[in-house]
C-alpha cells in the first residue's frame, strides 16, 4: 500500500507542469579492439532531446563524459637528496579513472553549478577520489593536480578539448578521442542535459575496450598462468635466438 | 608502424624497436658482448616502463646468448663444473635480486635503484675499458709486448672446500666462483643484463681462468641465469612483454650478423675504445637525468584496478 502511494506521488510530481525533456543517445561504436597496430580511436557520441511539448525557454546545455576503468594509484614527488633527484613524498589515490574526457556545449564553469558538479562528479577534479592524505605531506592538493596534468599531457584526461555541438536545442554531437595508451575495460559514457546549472536528464551507455585475440591471450596468460607465460617467453627467445643464427649459418654455407 | 605491447599497455613504433635491437645487435656482434646493458637503458629512453624494460631485457639476453652457448658446448670450450658452480651462485643471486627489486618497487624507488646501478657499473666498466685499451694502443705504438702473469697466488686460493676444475686447470675453493655467480645473478635481476661484462673480467682476473674457456663458460652461466630471471620476473611481476621481446630479438639477431662482419674489418683496440666511449656516454646520460632538475617532479604508479 505504502509503495503504491509513493509511486503515485512520484508520478504526480514528475509528469506535470513543464514539458518533460529526455535525452536519447547513441555511439558510433560500442566496442574498441586494441589490436597490434592500435593507434587510438575516435568515438562519435550523438543524440537528441525528446520532449512532449514546445521547447521551454532558457538555455539548454549538454555535457558528455567518458570514463575509463578506475585504478588505485600512488603519486610520487621528487626532491633533491644528496644531489640526486629521487621520490621522497607520496600520496595515495583511492580511485582515479584511467581515462576521463569531458565535452560540453559551453565551458563547464559557465553551465554547471558547483553543487551539481559535486552531485554528479562531472569535472575531472571530482572524478578522482583521493585517499586520506598522510600527515607529513605539506600540500596534498598539488599531487592530484600533478596527476591531472600528467594524464592531460598523455591525452588520457581531456577537459574542454572537444565541444558538444547542439542544433536547434534538439540534436547534439561530439567526438571523443581515445588515445593509444588506454587500458582495457568498460568505458562509461554519460550524457547530461542541463538547464540553469541543474541536471534535468541523464543517460549512460558503455564502450567496451578489449585487447584483440592475440593480445588478450598473452595478457591473460601472463596474469593467470605466469609460469606458463614465462616458459613461452623463454621458448620464443630460444627459438628466435637459435633459429636465426641457424638460418644465417645456412645462408653462409 | 605502431605496435601495441600487451604487457606494457602502450604502442611503440615497430621500427624504433627493430632499430634498438638491431643497433645493439651490431655492437654485440662487433664486440662480442651481450648488449643487455645497452638495451635496457635504451628502452627507458623510448618510454617503456623501467620494470618492463628490465624484465624484457633479460628475456632478450636468453635469445642473444643461446646460439653462442650451443656453439661453445659443441667446441667443448665450456668448463662445465665451473659453469654449474657459477650457475648455482647465479640462481641464488637472482632470487636475492628479484626480492630486492620487488621491495624497491613497492617503496617507489626502483627507477632510482636501476638508474644508480647503471651509472655505477657503466661508469666503472667504461673507465676501466677506456684506460686499458688506451694503454694497449700506446704500447703497440711504442712496440713493447704486454706481459701478464697467470696464476698469481692470492688469498682467493687459500679458502676451504677446494674443487678441481680440469678444463680451467684450476684447483680452488668453490666459494670465489659461487660468490661471483651470486653477484652476477643480482645484477641480472635488477639491471636486466646478462652480466657478462662483470663475469668475464672476474673469471680472468679473480679466478685466474684461461681465456679459451672464459667466453663459453660465461655464456653458459649467463644463458641459464637470464632464463631463470625471466621466469622469476614473469611469475612475481608479470612484466615480461613477449611482443616487445620478439621485435628486439629479430632486430638483434640481424644486427649481430652485420656487427660480426664489421668487427672483422676494424682493429681490436680501436673497437674497444669505441665501446668504452659508448658505455661512458650511456652512463653520462643516465647520471645527467638523476642530477639535473627534472621537468616533471611528479610521477604516477598504478597499483591496479579498483
Amino acid at each position: 500500500m505504502g509503495r503504491l502511494f509513493a509511486l503515485v506521488t512520484l508520478l504526480l510530481f514528475t509528469i506535470p507542469a513543464q514539458a518533460q525533456e529526455e535525452v536519447v543517445a547513441g555511439l558510433s561504436q560500442n566496442s574498441v579492439a586494441l589490436t597490434v597496430n592500435f593507434v587510438g580511436s575516435d568515438i562519435l557520441i550523438f543524440g537528441a532531446v525528446r520532449r512532449d511539448g514546445a521547447i521551454p525557454e532558457g538555455p539548454l546545455d549538454v555535457v558528455v563524459t567518458v570514463e575509463g576503468p578506475p585504478q588505485e594509484a600512488t603519486i610520487w614527488r621528487k626532491a633533491r637528496r644528496a644531489g640526486i633527484w629521487m621520490n621522497t613524498e607520496a600520496q595515495e589515490v583511492r580511485a582515479a579513472p584511467s581515462f576521463y574526457a569531458v565535452a560540453s556545449t559551453a565551458p563547464l564553469a559557465d553551465i554547471l553549478s558547483p553543487e551539481t558538479d559535486l552531485d554528479y562528479r562531472i569535472s575531472t577534479r571530482l572524478a578522482i577520489f583521493e585517499a586520506r592524505s598522510s600527515v607529513d605531506v605539506s600540500d596534498p592538493a598539488a599531487f592530484t593536480e600533478a596527476l591531472i596534468r600528467i594524464r592531460q599531457n598523455e591525452g588520457l584526461y581531456q577537459e574542454g578539448q572537444s565541444s558538444v555541438s547542439l542544433e536547434r536545442d534538439t540534436l547534439f554531437t561530439t567526438r571523443i578521442t581515445l588515445p593509444k595508451n588506454i587500458v582495457e575495460g568498460s568505458y562509461a559514457a554519460r550524457i547530461f542535459l542541463l538547464r540553469e546549472g541543474a541536471v534535468i536528464d541523464e543517460h549512460e551507455t558503455f564502450i567496451e575496450v578489449r585487447k584483440a585475440v592475440l593480445e588478450r591471450w598473452l595478457y591473460s596468460l601472463a596474469y593467470d598462468q605466469p609460469a606458463l607465460y614465462g616458459l613461452l617467453a623463454l621458448f620464443v627467445a630460444a627459438f628466435f635466438g637459435w633459429g636465426a643464427s641457424a638460418v644465417f649459418r645456412l645462408i653462409r654455407s | 608502424m605502431q605496435i601495441y605491447l600487451p604487457i606494457a599497455e602502450t604502442s611503440v613504433n615497430a621500427f624504433t624497436l627493430l632499430g634498438v635491437g638491431g643497433g645493439v645487435g651490431v655492437l654485440s656482434g662487433m664486440f662480442g658482448v651481450g648488449g643487455g646493458f645497452l638495451i635496457t637503458p635504451l628502452l627507458f629512453f623510448i618510454g617503456v616502463p623501467p620494470t618492463v624494460a628490465v624484465a624484457t631485457g633479460v628475456n632478450q639476453v636468453v635469445a642473444s646468448s643461446i646460439s653462442g652457448v650451443l656453439a661453445h658446448l659443441k667446441r667443448k670450450t665450456v668448463d662445465l663444473p665451473m659453469g654449474w658452480v657459477l650457475l648455482a651462485g647465479g640462481l641464488i643471486g637472482s632470487i636475492i635480486g628479484i626480492w630486492f627489486f620487488n621491495l624497491m618497487s613497492r617503496l617507489g624507488q626502483i627507477d632510482l635503484i636501476v638508474q644508480l646501478s647503471y651509472v655505477i657499473f657503466l661508469g666503472i666498466i667504461g673507465a676501466m675499458m677506456f684506460n686499458e685499451s688506451l694503454r694497449a694502443l700506446l704500447r703497440t705504438r711504442s712496440g713493447t709486448a704486454p706481459r701478464r702473469k697467470r696464476h698469481t697466488h692470492t688469498w682467493v686460493h687459500n679458502l676451504p672446500l677446494k674443487m678441481k676444475f680440469r678444463a680451467s686447470g684450476l684447483y680452488i675453493s668453490v666459494f670465489p666462483p659461487l660468490l661471483v655467480g651470486v653477484g652476477v645473478g643480482i645484477l641480472a635481476a635488477i639491471m636486466g643484463v646478462g652480466g657478462g661484462f662483470i663475469l668475464v673480467p672476474a673469471m680472468i682476473y679473480l679466478l685466474g681462468m684461461p681465456t679459451k674457456v672464459v667466453i663459453g663458460t660465461s655464456l653458459f652461466q649467463v644463458t641459464f641465469v637470464a632464463a631463470f630471471t625471466t621466469m622469476m620476473h614473469a611469475i612475481t611481476n608479470q612484466t615480461v612483454d613477449v611482443m616487445l621481446a620478439v621485435f628486439l630479438i629479430i632486430g638483434g639477431v640481424i644486427g649481430a650478423q652485420i656487427g660480426t662482419r664489421v668487427g672483422l674489418k676494424l682493429g681490436a683496440e680501436q673497437l674497444r675504445i669505441l665501446l668504452a666511449l659508448l658505455v661512458l656516454a650511456v652512463c653520462g646520460k643516465i647520471a645527467f637525468d638523476l642530477l639535473w632538475p627534472p621537468a616533471e617532479l611528479y610521477s604516477i604508479s598504478v597499483s591496479g584496478g579498483v
